[in-house]
């Protein structure tokens, strides 16, 4: 398997190498590190704990405990050393995000109404409505400027190409609650406070204005016509996992924070209690999953939506943000169509690769994965949160026949891609300063058009050796930085 | 405002309050046991500490008998007991926790900062070491809470449900606390007392006065020896001693009247009516109807002006 480092040129691995293999974006900063003195990261990092637990930015453990036997909050493990991508890399690469959310957001209007990619034969029918993310309910629903998905995380990962030359991919679209952008904007801060120096010696693109941004994209999709919708945040509570996002981003953008119990409908609008009586609600930026929105329509046990919710939404009377059902188009196992759907949609060339991929529903590909199980990456379709997966080259035996037998029982629950040498960037871990393996999750934003903030939030293995970045598996996240050089 | 937001603001400063308070009444009662008195008074300040609170068939059904230290951390540290310090910082913080998006970035730092260190300082012995020194850092982080609050926040409902919740606590705190220091030398009251135990009295009224900073602002505004009936008068019926019935009272009105949005509330009408009767009240009436009584009448008025604010604001009927 090739390496690829983010901030040197050749391996095996040399720190404070005098600047010699270092890459251009990251010269500047080698520098600087190789003049601090050897225990200053260690302040450093303590010093970040400290604020961290101050300011409370923590994530809920279910069912864990602190050393105290108190608490379930947990600290997101923090990364002193940037990861750094040069400008031209990103100017390249908010062009295919752009594209890319376009096309998605094309193909789940044309998905609940008229169908055309599946009647032009690109995608099969029954991998749409077969799909337990297809929610019929949806059909024929108008939503305003056609945009289902608002906020989209897109998860990319650099490897090596052929030529063993840095090459982004997109490894999968979060197109339902992406979460993960108050860390991203946190961690700059962090950056700011601990090393306000390296901010005055590098030009790092600013990332700050991600709320407004925001705001802006959730007004635009408000279904009324009033010039001050009201915009609300739907948070399952505070003992969820994401609640410190949740009310973050409600404070930042100046809105409230409701919980289903704050919401009731009445003659198909929403409406929140206040103090001083219920008040009209247009638009709903929900952290909550669709199965949980409407007791009515969905879960009907749920307690964290609202009664009546999807009438009022179908009646346009509410915005839902990202629209109901938007998870038939993030699937893996419709992942492997997103370059087809821009040729459709755009007709465009896209520009963000995607991973090349083998749907075990297909016959050969089937063969070719059960052949080359300890080579591959293996997913379940439905699958996330860095579960449900075999990395081939990093499992035992037994581990790989008991997929074999999975795919085998189920073999469409499946796809399978080449393991990517997921690019490495400087860490600073226990051990000292050592390569872990990372990915970069930047939000774009639909609304009156598609913007983003530069950069994303990256998230590190922090595991030797480990590619699953994901917060509930020990992953922790680096400030990004686009710079200019 | 989302009722449920206020009333989690409401409870937060409450809870930050009777912490406050708490600290208060415990610092006095640990500062009076340090004079020369016989076991059986000293015993008679803890047990009245703990009758106040309502919390005595509690303690005893966990501890047993009346003893200094084991009400001290009955009172501090006991997670099982609601209305210790402990727990009522954890709730104070909790609910800031809950509404967080409201709340200045200061002032939910500063909430979030007194609950981590006074778990640290708990687990460290910090308060066996020194309890005047923890009591004095409780009431500091509460004063710290209340500036903070009025230093940074919005001038809007957010903020007067805040204060609405720190004042109608204080009110039943501070009842709570004239009544059992009265109480416990209510013999002396009218007058058939010895000239040993009218000196024991002064260190009585001169603690109830410094549990609420009042000693100095009793010289002020009195210029004259302790006298009981002027400290009850102070405690009560003054508008201009911040921690009085009556001061409080004047801010629970003006926080209600500012989020009150129809003029014939009735938790309005109850809280001004309670207030006229503070404005207009005479000291030598109430004592002569009965302190205790008054005090009784008084706790269960504020009890019920709870019910009806939690009623008409915070949690409303469905529609």
């Amino acid at each position: 398997m090739q390496k690829f480092d983010e901030m040197y040129t050749s391996l095996p691995y040399a720190f404070f190498s005098k600047g010699e293999q270092v890459r251009d974006h990251y010269k500047t900063y080698d520098a600087w590190l190789a003049r601090q003195p050897g225990d200053m990261m260690a302040q450093r990092r303590e010093e970040a704990e400290m604020i961290f637990r101050r300011v409370g930015i923590t994530f809920a453990v279910y069912g864990e405990k602190d050393e105290d036997g108190a608490g379930t909050e947990r600290l997101i493990p923090f990364d002193l050393i940037p990861r750094i991508i040069p400008a031209h890399e990103w100017a390249s690469m908010e062009k295919g995000l752009v594209q890319r959310v376009t096309a998605l957001n094309r193909f789940i209007h044309d998905v609940y109404h008229d169908q055309e990619i599946i009647k032009a034969g690109v995608i099969p029918r029954d991998q749409i409505e077969n799909n337990a993310q297809f929610r019929p309910e949806m059909v024929g629903v108008d939503v305003p400027n056609q945009i289902y998905s608002h906020i989209s995380g897109i998860d990319i990962v650099r490897a090596p190409d052929a030529n063993g030359n840095g090459e982004y991919y997109v490894l999968e679209d979060n197109l339902r609650v992406p979460s993960g952008v108050s860390y991203m904007l946190e961690d700059r801060k962090m950056m700011m406070r601990l090393f306000p120096d390296l901010f005055s010696a590098h030009r790092v693109a600013p990332i700050a204005h991600y709320p407004d941004l925001l705001l802006e994209t959730l007004r635009a999709s408000s279904p009324s016509t009033t010039d001050e919708p009201t915009v609300v945040v739907l948070t399952p509570g505070m003992y969820n996992s994401a609640y410190f996002e949740h009310a973050f981003l409600a404070q930042q953008m100046g809105v409230e924070l409701v919980e289903g119990q704050d919401l009731f409908v009445r003659d198909n609008f929403v409406y929140m209690r206040t103090t001083r009586g219920p008040r009209r609600v247009d638009v709903i930026y929900r952290r909550v999953d669709d199965d949980f929105l409407d007791p009515l329509v969905f879960r009907p046990t749920s307690t964290l939506g609202c009664a009546g919710l999807l009438n009022a939404y179908r009646a346009g009377n509410v915005a839902i943000c990202n629209a109901v059902g938007t998870g038939v188009a993030d699937d893996k196992s419709i992942y492997p169509y997103v370059p087809k759907m821009i040729e459709f949609y755009l007709g465009e060339k896209p520009i963000l690769n995607n991973v090349p991929t083998y749907m075990c529903r297909n016959k050969d590909d089937l063969a070719y994965t059960l052949a080359n199980l300890k080579d591959l990456v293996v997913k379940e379709v439905h699958g996330a949160g860095g579960y449900g997966m075999l990395v081939g080259p990093a499992s035992t035996t037994a581990e790989i026949e008991d997929f074999r037998k999975a795919i085998l029982a189920n073999p469409s629950g499946y796809i399978a891609q080449p393991t990517l040498s997921l690019s490495s960037c400087p860490t600073f871990v226990e051990s000292g300063i050592a390569p872990r393996h990372i990915d970069l999750r930047p939000y774009v934003l639909s609304g009156k058009t598609v913007q983003m903030v530069p950069g994303g939030l990256t998230r590190v293995a922090l595991k030797e050796g480990s590619l699953v970045v994901n917060s509930s598996q020990g992953g922790g996240t680096k400030d990004t930085w686009i710079l200019e050089i | 405002m989302l009722s449920r937001t206020a009333d989690h603001l409401f409870w937060m400063s409450r809870y930050t309050e009777r912490a406050e308070n708490t600290a208060r009444m415990l610092d006095v009662n640990y500062q009076t046991a340090l004079l020369p008195q016989s076991d059986a008074v000293a015993l008679a300040g803890w047990q009245g500490l703990l009758s106040i609170s309502e919390l005595l068939s509690t303690y005893t059904q966990r501890y047993g008998a009346i003893q200094a230290r084991e009400v001290m951390d009955f009172m501090v540290k006991d997670e099982s007991n609601p209305s210790s310090i402990l727990s009522c910082l954890g709730a104070a913080r909790e609910n800031a926790r809950a509404v967080r998006g409201s709340l200045t970035t200061e002032v939910w730092e500063t909430q979030n900062q007194t609950w981590l260190e006074v778990k640290r300082m708990l687990k460290n012995g910090e308060f066996e070491r020194d309890p005047a020194q923890f009591f004095e850092w409780v009431k500091f982080r509460s004063h710290l809470s209340r500036g903070v609050t009025v230093g940074t926040m919005l001038i809007d409902e957010a903020l007067h449900f805040m204060r609405l919740g720190t004042f109608l606590e204080r009110a039943d705190n501070t009842a709570r606390l004239v009544d059992v220091k009265f109480h416990a030398v209510q013999s002396d009251f009218f007058g058939a007392a010895s000239e040993k135990d009218q000196e024991y009295d002064f260190y009585h009224w001169s603690a109830i006065l410094r549990s609420v900073s009042g000693f100095e602002v009793y010289r002020k505004v009195y210029r004259d020896v302790i006298k009981p009936e002027r400290v009850g008068e102070l405690l009560i019926l003054r508008p201009d001693m911040p921690r009085s019935l009556h001061a409080s009272m004047n801010e629970v009105v003006n926080n209600l009247s500012l989020v009150a949005s129809d003029a014939s509330s009735e938790t309005l009408r109850r809280a001004g009516k309670l207030r006229a009767e503070l404005q207009y009240g005479r000291i030598d009436e109430i004592l002569a109807t009965g302190l205790h009584a008054f005090l009784t009448q008084f706790l269960d008025r504020v009890n019920d002006l709870g019910a009806h604010i939690s009623r008409e604001f915070l949690v409303p009927v469905s529609v």
